[in-house]
């Protein structure tokens, strides 16, 4: 037996794939639209939000039994805000220029439907350990497309991976830019994150057609 | 053996595979096909759907041509190689030297258009097993007119291939796409590439390169091809007259300049039945009439010409209509009969908010003077609605009727 018994490992490689919360339930939208034009800050954003969700999922799920369920969602924001906080805290600290750049989209997890989701339909019927499998699952699913999303949009758009010009100096006109290749400003621009979204959604239920909705 | 023979024996050796509707594309496209439907009664009528599209590839072709000479007249002209053409038949504008110009800079574009297009065509009616739709040809003629002469060919490629598969595959091929696909490929350029899209230098043929040259230390003139827009944007005297405009002398995307060889297109098309006279006055109308408001703004004095507005804002509200691509947008482009509204009331809506939208876009937008293309866009999205509401305002209507009759 590994590490994790069957039914947990689906916990964690489910949201990774055929129960992502952006391609399958489209939840969480906004921040990937919003942040996605660098691949760092999708990065930092993805780890933010598995430290979010992995940890509140633990907390809601060691007091599911004492939260009376009149005011769960008060209780649940408080754990939320509490931890992003943290995030938020601990970014400006460590790295201001980022914290900076994220500007109010980490204190606006609070408000990603993710998190509150996971609250609602896992942690407060599941134990702990499950919970967090289940919180680390889903928040790395939200990684993933994110930083699918963010890199071609920095490669594309700006030419650069983490910053580094990758295809060459557009001033200088080295690499692919000597031959008369342009960024694509598009790229840049949020509607581009939507039709890459899009363009992922598309290729994932062509592959699966099973996750093809009926209507 | 006849070319006709030869495509349908290869039509029947590949019958039911994969590859099949690709051939019967072509087989169709250049013959009549030899089996006729079995069964049911049919309707028989000339102008199917590749009837339709031919006929608006008619009406295309002399601004196409146009548009080369123009190519070329501009070049000469900016270079002031030649004297500026005094009328419409001046041997200034119609010499061989001026088509050549156009020839190698704008068949290109159109190569590269139908090229791309088609290919992504083929290739999703292939995977997908449906045939071969024909619904690019219009676009594949529309796309090089209403690009600028020295756009980069793989920028036109890339920009094809987004508008072919995001504005039209997605939603399942032609007849079910929201958005027009030659404007959607015009969205794409511009907001991707907008150094090659919009200012001064991008109109006129060897302008951009003239400028390089120039930063680079060479002694030479530089080429300014300011459209009248760009000059009215910036408060300045346009250079060029009205008949110019008119006629067509001016720079500009490659097909949209002639508002002569337009109106004779619209009237073509009308007269064919083919583009609706509805969305084309209507269209027209909307636009007049943000021009007047706009008119009266400046009369009632509540902007002066300190304002960065007002070059646009105090044009008199019928010139509008001569400058910028309005024209062609209105009757190339506001008609696809896919994107369009369908009833007839909502075809005058739909023209006139196009029409105003674009004069509102066009006077509040500093950075892009032409407001058309997105105007049309937007309405795009808003067809489907504005059909919804006429046809729900007609059932209402007609149950009243019954009710009264019954009552």
């Amino acid at each position: 037996m590994g590490l994790l018994s069957k039914k947990d490992a689906k916990l964690i490689s489910d949201p990774l794939a055929d129960n992502n919360p952006i391609t399958i339930q489209v939840l969480g939208i906004c921040s990937a639209l919003a942040i996605t034009a660098q691949l760092k800050p999708s990065i930092v954003m993805a780890i933010s939000v598995v430290f979010v969700l992995g940890v509140g999922n633990v907390v809601i799920s060691l007091m599911r039994n004492v939260i009376p369920s009149k005011i769960r969602i008060i209780v649940q924001l408080i754990v939320v805000a509490t931890l992003v906080i943290i995030v938020d805290q601990v970014l400006k600290a460590f790295a201001y220029s980022l914290s900076k750049e994220l500007s109010v989209f980490i204190g606006l997890i609070i408000t990603n439907c993710i998190i509150m989701g996971r609250f609602e339909a896992f942690a407060l019927g599941n134990g702990p350990w499950r919970s967090f499998l289940d919180g680390i699952g889903n928040a790395a699913g939200y990684g993933l497309i994110l930083i699918i999303v963010g890199f071609f949009r920095e490669l594309l758009g700006s030419g650069t991976l983490f910053g580094f010009k990758v295809l060459g100096d557009p001033v200088e006109k080295t690499g692919l830019y000597a031959i008369g290749y342009e960024n694509n400003g598009f790229m840049v621009l949020p509607p581009m994150a939507l039709i890459v979204v899009g363009i992922i959604i598309w290729v994932q239920r062509s592959k699966n057609k099973e996750l093809i909705e009926e209507h | 053996m006849g070319l006709k023979e030869k495509l349908h024996k290869l039509k029947k050796k590949y019958e039911g595979k994969k590859m099949a509707p690709a051939f019967n594309a072509l087989h169709t496209f250049l013959y009549l096909p030899n089996e006729t439907t079995h069964g049911g009664t049919h309707v028989k009528v000339a102008d199917d759907l590749k009837r339709t599209m031919n006929t608006v590839i008619m009406a295309l072709v002399p601004c196409l041509i146009f548009g080369m000479f123009n190519a070329g007249y501009q070049h000469y002209l900016a270079l002031g190689e030649i004297q500026a053409a005094e009328s419409f038949f001046s041997a200034n504008f119609w010499s061989w030297d001026n088509l050549w110009v156009g020839l190698i800079t704008i068949l290109p574009l159109v190569i590269v258009s139908y090229g791309v297009g088609l290919a992504i065509e083929f290739l999703f009616a292939v995977i997908k097993g449906h045939e071969v739709e024909e619904g690019y040809l219009v676009t594949g003629m529309l796309v090089p007119l209403i690009v600028p002469v020295d756009i980069p060919l793989w920028m036109l490629a890339v920009a094809v291939a987004f508008g072919v598969v995001i504005g039209k595959e997605v939603f399942g091929g032609t007849g079910m796409n929201i958005l027009n696909p030659a404007l959607t490929i015009r969205a794409f350029l511009f907001f991707a590439y907008p150094t090659w899209m919009s200012g001064d230098k991008v109109w006129v043929h060897g302008a951009v390169e003239r400028t390089k040259e120039i930063a680079a230390g060479a002694k030479l003139d530089a080429i300014s091809g300011e459209t009248i827009l760009g000059s009215l944007a910036q408060n300045m005297e346009p250079a060029y007259s009205l008949w110019d405009s008119f006629i067509g002398f001016i720079p500009g995307s490659v097909g949209e300049t002639s508002k002569l060889l337009i109106i004779l297109g619209a009237l073509f098309l009308i007269f064919t039945k083919i583009g609706s006279w509805r969305i084309m006055l209507s269209t027209v109308l909307g636009a007049l009439v943000m021009g007047l408001i706009f008119n009266g703004v400046v009369d009632a004095g509540w902007i002066d010409n300190t304002s960065k507005f007002y070059g646009l804002m105090s044009l008199p509200f019928w010139e509008h209509l001569l400058v910028g691509g309005l024209l062609f947008g209105a009757v190339y482009m506001a008609t696809d009969p896919v994107t369009a509204s369908q009833t007839n009331k909502g075809k005058w809506i739909y023209g006139f908010l196009i029409g105003f939208i674009s004069i509102l876009i066009r006077v509040f937008n500093p950075a892009y003077p032409e407001g058309v293309f997105l105007a049309i866009l937007l309405m795009n999205v808003f067809a489907p609605t504005i059909d919804h509401y006429v046809v729900q305002g007609n059932i209402k209507k007609r149950k009243k009727r019954l009710k009264l009759k019954t009552a």
